[in-house]
């Protein structure tokens, strides 16, 4: 019996030995390992069918993608500590905009990509670009614009009698929602109060930011103050609700809004992923809209959101990756696909109006096909945001004090935003 | 070579290297760089000391807010999970009780589960919808809608509830152990001397049970204050409205990885040290379990 063990167990080591020589001999074939780290399934998908197409059209310098999806915290933290202790991290990885004023503290320990930006300036929406950058180097490739749009229930509009066209101003959307209340008793709209995009856009398009180009905090200035008194005002007269769980990407909030609780929603184009998968319902019944603005001749939208997908310097083949990058998401072909398989508006505008585009695909058969068409007309109105060291904890604050104390506990506005701005340090 | 082998003034040591070392590298090594780092602003290649400067900038509201809500935790908690599974566990042990083997396997059921799934469940009970099972279950007795989650008073309820499910099945354990240790002639020579249940109760049951109660309320007080888990899941991710469920580690967590300020965070876990270190000092020298026995 012991005899049939040890023999057991010695075969099982050989074993081991020859199996590991055999999947060394593998990798160490023409392709190159490049390590990819993500926070969502979709951009895992979406690197690896580009990696497959890379293989095919560079069949002297294949790659082997190793992608892994990690859950959005650990893959920020994971990173931040690779980098820090100087071992362990991922050739490609992608950081998301609120955590990348992380990342540029310091020396950034990533890998500077102006000689893929560059070339291609004229075509991309640099100030998506420039969210990544310092001091002059663009470090990170955003997915997408993220421009910001509005969302209404056609049905309900229909309901209350209001043309969705008609609403300009954010006073002809107030008129609008007191209408949609008195007809069907349902509110116009809902307002996050654990999140920060039912207000950061409003502010942006009306002129100001969070932080200034400079980084100082500006959150307790005008246009801020003017932007939460009206949110706040909306949420008064009844035409807005809180967001049953606190924000637009809470399980009771899909179910909120697929039953027709509100006739609009204010979102970047990446929400409409939301409603394709979780708001089934509402498929056919949604119309996306520009932005109202708070006096004509604002902008009506902005750039919101985002992920940057950034090459570490630990990587060992940089220039490689660097054009792996490029071929993925700095590329036309690139660019189509992110549209194609992920539903974002790629950050290149020339693919816009590219005939692919219209393309039938799950979000063209939810909101129709001119989705691009109607972006192509904001392509001018998309307004910047400055993305800088404090905007961690800038949107930190508002997750947990300003939008809940504004519109949850209706606190008065001045003083809630003075506060806030002074808890940042 | 041999003569040191069979050394029997070394053989000790041998034998506790393994703890020693892990000990070492696992907790000393973290606990010393913890505190180095806490004197430091800790950045890529530019890692500098700065003094005391992460101490003087540590107390502020969320530092305060954070304090209150974890001793507000551990007191509830203490207060709950101590009585309640003692108990539970007199009944448990009973051999009045039927179906006691039921009851303790699921009683002890809830300390199995994963605290995250279990925290997404408990969020959505408590939702915040006219339709969530804890609102209609208010409305059965005519009370009104509550956003749960919302308010520092519910949402502390929220997590104390959630804690009593998931902790109780494991100092019920705790208890039973030392119930099952109390040798059954202590109460035969009571009963003898004519005493009642509550009497023997109240004086050998609970006298008998004091050192695992020190334990429980140790360890109790450490987990109070390290907890995090649960309010992460239930506010789903470390900001919850007027951080009513910010705790001393989800503070530690935001300055120390969401911001990427190590060197704070690392203040924040000494301050945090050296707090459940007073506090148990206090408490076990309270309970008497320095004084010699006698």
């Amino acid at each position: 019996m012991k005899k049939g063990i040890t023999f057991t167990a010695t075969l099982a080591l050989a074993l081991m030995l020859v199996l590991s020589a055999c999947s060394s001999d593998n990798s160490s074939g023409k392709a190159t390992k490049v390590v990819f780290w993500t926070f969502n399934e979709l951009h895992q998908q979406f690197f690896e069918s580009m990696a497959d197409r890379w293989n095919e059209a560079h069949p002297d310098e294949k790659i082997k993608l190793v992608a892994t999806t990690f859950p959005y915290d650990d893959n920020h933290n994971k990173l931040q500590v690779a980098l820090q202790s100087g071992k362990g991290a991922p050739d490609l990885v992608d950081i998301e905009i609120s955590k990348i004023g992380n990342f540029l503290k310091g020396e950034p320990q990533l890998v500077p990509l102006n000689d893929i930006v560059e070339p291609n300036k004229d075509n991309l929406v640099m100030s998506r670009l420039d969210n990544y950058a310092k001091d002059g180097q663009y470090y990170g490739i955003d997915y997408h614009v993220g421009a910001q749009v509005i969302y209404y229930n056609k049905e309900i509009l229909d309901q209350a009698g209001v043309d969705a066209d008609k609403i300009i101003t954010w006073d002809d959307y107030e008129a609008a929602g007191k209408q949609v209340l008195e007809k069907t008793g349902k509110p116009m709209a809902t307002v996050e109060t654990t999140d920060q995009w039912s207000y950061w856009p409003l502010v942006v398009q009306h002129g100001s930011d969070l932080l200034d180009k400079d980084g100082n905090v500006t959150l307790n200035d005008q246009a801020n103050i003017e932007v939460l008194t009206y949110l706040q005002k909306l949420v008064n007269e009844k035409v807005a609700v809180v967001a049953p769980g606190g924000f637009h990407h809470s399980e009771e909030y899909y179910g909120f809004m697929n039953g027709g609780g509100a006739a609009s929603v204010w979102m970047p184009m990446w929400y409409m992923g939301r409603f394709t998968d979780y708001m089934a319902d509402l498929k056919g019944k949604i119309i996306i809209k520009p932005m109202p603005v708070f006096k004509q001749g604002e902008l009506r939208s902005s750039g919101m959101g985002g992920t940057g997908t950034v090459i570490t310097n630990q990587s060992k083949n940089q220039e490689l990756v660097k054009k792996f990058l490029e071929f993925a998401k700095v590329s036309k072909e690139g660019n189509i696909e992110i549209w194609k398989q992920l539903g974002f508006d790629p950050i290149r505008s020339d693919v816009w109006t590219d005939a692919a585009m219209t393309e039938s695909n799950k979000y063209t058969d939810y909101f129709g096909k001119d989705i691009f068409t109607f972006l192509s007309s904001l392509k001018d109105e998309i307004a910047p945001t400055n993305i800088k060291e404090k905007t961690p904890a800038v949107s930190d604050v508002l997750k947990t004090k300003t939008m809940f104390q504004a519109l949850n506990d209706l606190k008065d506005v001045k003083q809630v935003l003075d506060d806030s701005a002074a808890s940042i340090k | 070579m041999k003569k040191l082998i069979y050394n029997q003034r070394i053989a000790p040591y041998v034998f506790v290297l393994p703890f020693v070392l892990s000990l070492a590298v696992f907790f000393v090594y973290p606990v010393l760089s913890t505190f180095i780092m806490s004197f430091q602003e800790v950045l890529p290649g530019q890692t500098h000391f700065v003094g005391l400067d992460n101490y003087r900038n540590l107390w502020d509201d969320s530092f305060y807010t954070a304090l209150w809500n974890s001793s507000k935790y551990t007191f509830w908690t203490i207060l709950v999970l101590i009585p309640l599974p003692l108990v539970l566990a007199v009944f448990l042990n009973s051999k009045l009780m039927k179906w006691s083997a039921f009851f303790r396997s699921t009683l002890f059921l809830p300390a199995l589960t994963s605290v995250v799934v279990a925290g997404i469940v408990f969020r959505l009970v408590f939702g915040s919808l006219d339709n969530s099972v804890m609102n209609t279950f208010r409305h059965a007795f005519g009370l009104e809608t509550i956003n749960w989650l919302g308010s520092s008073t519910t949402g502390m309820l929220v997590l104390v509830i959630l804690a009593t499910w998931r902790y109780a099945g494991i100092n019920i354990i705790y208890f039973m152990s030392a119930l099952q240790a109390i040798p059954s002639e202590l109460y035969e020579s009571a009963s003898i001397d004519g005493a009642n249940t509550w009497n023997k109760f109240w004086r050998i049951t609970l006298p008998l049970l004091k050192p695992i109660a020190i334990y429980v309320i140790t360890i109790s007080i450490y987990g109070g204050y390290s907890m995090f888990t649960e309010s992460f899941i239930l506010w789903s991710g470390n900001h919850s409205p007027n951080d009513i469920g910010l705790t001393m580690i989800g503070l530690l967590y935001r300055n120390g990885i969401e911001k990427n300020e190590l060197g704070l965070g690392s203040a924040i876990g000494m301050i945090l040290l050296m707090l459940t270190m007073i506090l148990n000092v206090i408490q076990l020298r309270l309970f008497g379990l320095f004084k010699k026995e006698d």
